[in-house]
């Protein structure tokens, strides 16, 4: 079994794909990742904050790098990183600072700092990081149960969080002066969602890489919310497409001599057109006009 | 004082492309588009990599890359601005891309695509021969150039597309004008200076401008000044402690200029709330009630 190839047999194909120890850490730490990254990613979706999620992932280049060089055990850097930048990004409501320029500018420069933090810290250390691939695109086929066994335990800490404060989260997303004004606590929510969005970037990174982070937190969301504004059903769908998505493209990669990034950018794109195709036509159908 | 050539050319390459990027970021930044900024970056480095793969040059690549990419956000966006969401979709994709690209491009050459990708990343300013920074300097002098051509009408259609629109200004089309400078000095500022300095030399001296004054042209002004002066400053800590590589130095001054641009609404803030005892959302929420 040194080559595998795809045949019609898929219990054979099954076989073939567990039959590799790494290939059964990959398939479950891709598990984890999806369902964390379909429900956080969902939320920042929803709250417009893709840009943000996006520097949060770009925040692997600093903290790979710091912990190189202060010699930070494990993914401590990682987490770090994430969870600075996430602080320094939340948005403070309707006042003037927060006009959506600003804020994009804010996000802008936190990128740049972290980035610029990074390539500092790889100065410093005057040493050669080991597998600039390894950083953006993961590496999914070296994955130990310990990181298995962190990540679920992250998962665990973030989903519990969020089914707490998720459906006022969910309000305050959706329609945040209104819940202001029932005294809801709107700073305090956006502080947590950002802390739980940091957390989830950092544990899920270290598996997947910093590519591979960002496309499940935004395309299976975002065909999520296309196929359905039921908040409770799209969130489900979510948590499916990133399934979906992460498992066709590992079963994908280990068949073919292609890259896992590729596969899962383009699979989570796949979805979103064909989403996109779908609801436009069925809209047609019902002769209502496109938004 | 300058003695070193290389440090001249970062001079004349850096000088330039910091006022082109102060003047397109100043626009990004109203208009809340400095997300397309970061995504065209990552696209120039998309473009370098399917330049090399296809066998041709990684220069031409990455120019055609970006510009066609910025002309697809263009197209995206429609009639209006292309959202943050479809942005962040078309970054995945494309780098999922750059990907295939890379790993073509690494059975199809013995060279070692991974250290290409990473010099195409970050190209450094300080590694800049006559001839590219002179290049340099002359792209990012013409597209300062079409940006203060298309200032006014820009503004004006950025402002209020409504009434812009009602006016006859062709708002859709300098929309895509716009996207396509800002795709020029990503293409430019990533080959020549690398994608770190860009995202930081258009977002936070732009965000300082906006922060410090509502005056149009005096803002960009101030958004081209504050990017030079940290062009200058960053280098000059860069030549002095070798230990800090140029792109840092720059960024972290410019970030600073940002940082402390918002420390006088931040006191201010603080000092309402202490007068009034009440929380600062509530004295800054009234103006925005009144526009809607």
């Amino acid at each position: 079994m040194t080559n595998p190839s795809l045949s019609w047999n898929i219990l054979w194909d099954a076989r073939q794909l567990l039959a590799y120890p790494f290939m059964v850490q990959a398939l479950l730490a891709g598990t984890i990742a999806a369902v964390l990254s379909g429900v956080l990613g969902w939320y920042m979706v929803l709250r417009r904050q893709t840009f943000a999620g996006h520097t949060l992932s770009a925040m692997a280049f600093p903290g790979a790098t710091g912990g190189l060089l202060f010699g930070l055990p494990g993914a401590l850097g990682y987490y770090i990183a994430c969870v600075v930048a996430a602080l320094a990004m939340t948005r403070r409501g309707t006042s003037r600072g927060g006009t959506p320029g600003l804020q994009s500018a804010q996000i802008g420069t936190v990128q740049a700092v972290g980035l610029a933090a990074g390539f500092l810290f790889l100065s410093l250390s005057s040493g050669i990081l080991g597998g600039l691939d390894d950083l953006l695109f993961g590496s999914f086929l070296g994955i130990t149960p310990a990181q298995v066994l962190a990540l679920a335990v992250v998962a665990v800490v973030v989903l519990g969080t969020l089914a707490w404060i998720g459906r006022p989260l969910l309000f305050a997303s959706l329609d945040p002066e209104a819940a202001q004004a029932l005294g809801l606590p709107v700073r305090a929510l956006e502080i947590g969602f950002m802390l739980l969005l940091g957390l989830t970037v950092a544990a899920t990174t270290q598996i997947t890489g910093a590519l591979l982070v960002f496309a499940l937190l935004v395309t299976p969301p975002a065909t999520a919310q296309r196929l359905s504004s039921r908040p409770g059903w799209s969130l489900v769908l979510s948590v499916g497409c990133a399934l979906l998505v992460i498992w066709l493209s590992l079963g994908a990669a280990y068949f073919s001599i292609y890259p896992l990034g590729f596969f899962t950018t383009s699979i989570g794109f796949a979805l979103y057109l064909i989403a996109l195709a779908g609801t436009s036509i069925a809209r047609r159908r019902r002769g209502v006009q496109p938004a | 004082m300058i003695t070193n050539p290389f440090l001249e050319h970062a001079l004349l390459a850096g000088t330039f492309i910091a006022i082109a990027c102060g003047l397109v970021g100043w626009f990004a930044v109203l208009r809340a588009q400095v997300f397309a900024a970061d995504a065209l970056s990552h696209f120039a480095f998309t473009g370098a990599i399917v330049g090399l793969a296809l066998g041709l040059d990684a220069r031409l690549g990455l120019f055609v890359f970006t510009i066609g990419c910025a002309l697809l956000l263009a197209a995206l966006g429609g009639r209006s601005r292309v959202d943050d969401l479809t942005i962040g979709i078309a970054i995945t994709w494309v780098l999922g891309l750059g990907v295939l690209a890379l790993a073509f491009f690494a059975t199809s050459s013995a060279g070692s695509g991974g250290a290409s990708a990473a010099i195409a990343l970050f190209g450094s300013i300080l590694g800049l021969d006559a001839p590219h920074a002179d290049l340099a300097a002359v792209i990012g002098i013409g597209i300062s150039v079409v940006m203060l051509v298309i200032a006014r009408p820009l503004l004006f259609s950025s402002i209020d597309p409504a009434a812009a629109r009602a006016r006859g200004v062709p708002v859709v089309l300098l929309g895509v004008l716009f996207l396509v400078a800002l795709g020029g000095v990503a293409a430019e500022a990533t080959q020549a200076v690398g994608a770190l300095l860009l995202l930081g030399l258009v977002a936070a001296p732009a965000g300082a401008a906006h922060r410090l004054t509502n005056h149009p042209y005096r803002g960009m002004v101030l958004s081209a000044a504050i990017g030079v002066v940290s062009v200058w400053v960053g280098l000059w800590i860069a030549n002095t402690f070798p230990n800090i590589p140029p792109g840092s130095a720059i960024i972290a001054v410019a970030s600073a200029a940002f940082f402390c641009a918002g420390a006088p609404a931040a006191m201010g803030r603080a000092v309402r709330r202490l007068h009034l005892g009440a929380p600062a959302a509530d004295a800054t929420a009234t103006p925005d009630i009144d526009r809607a």
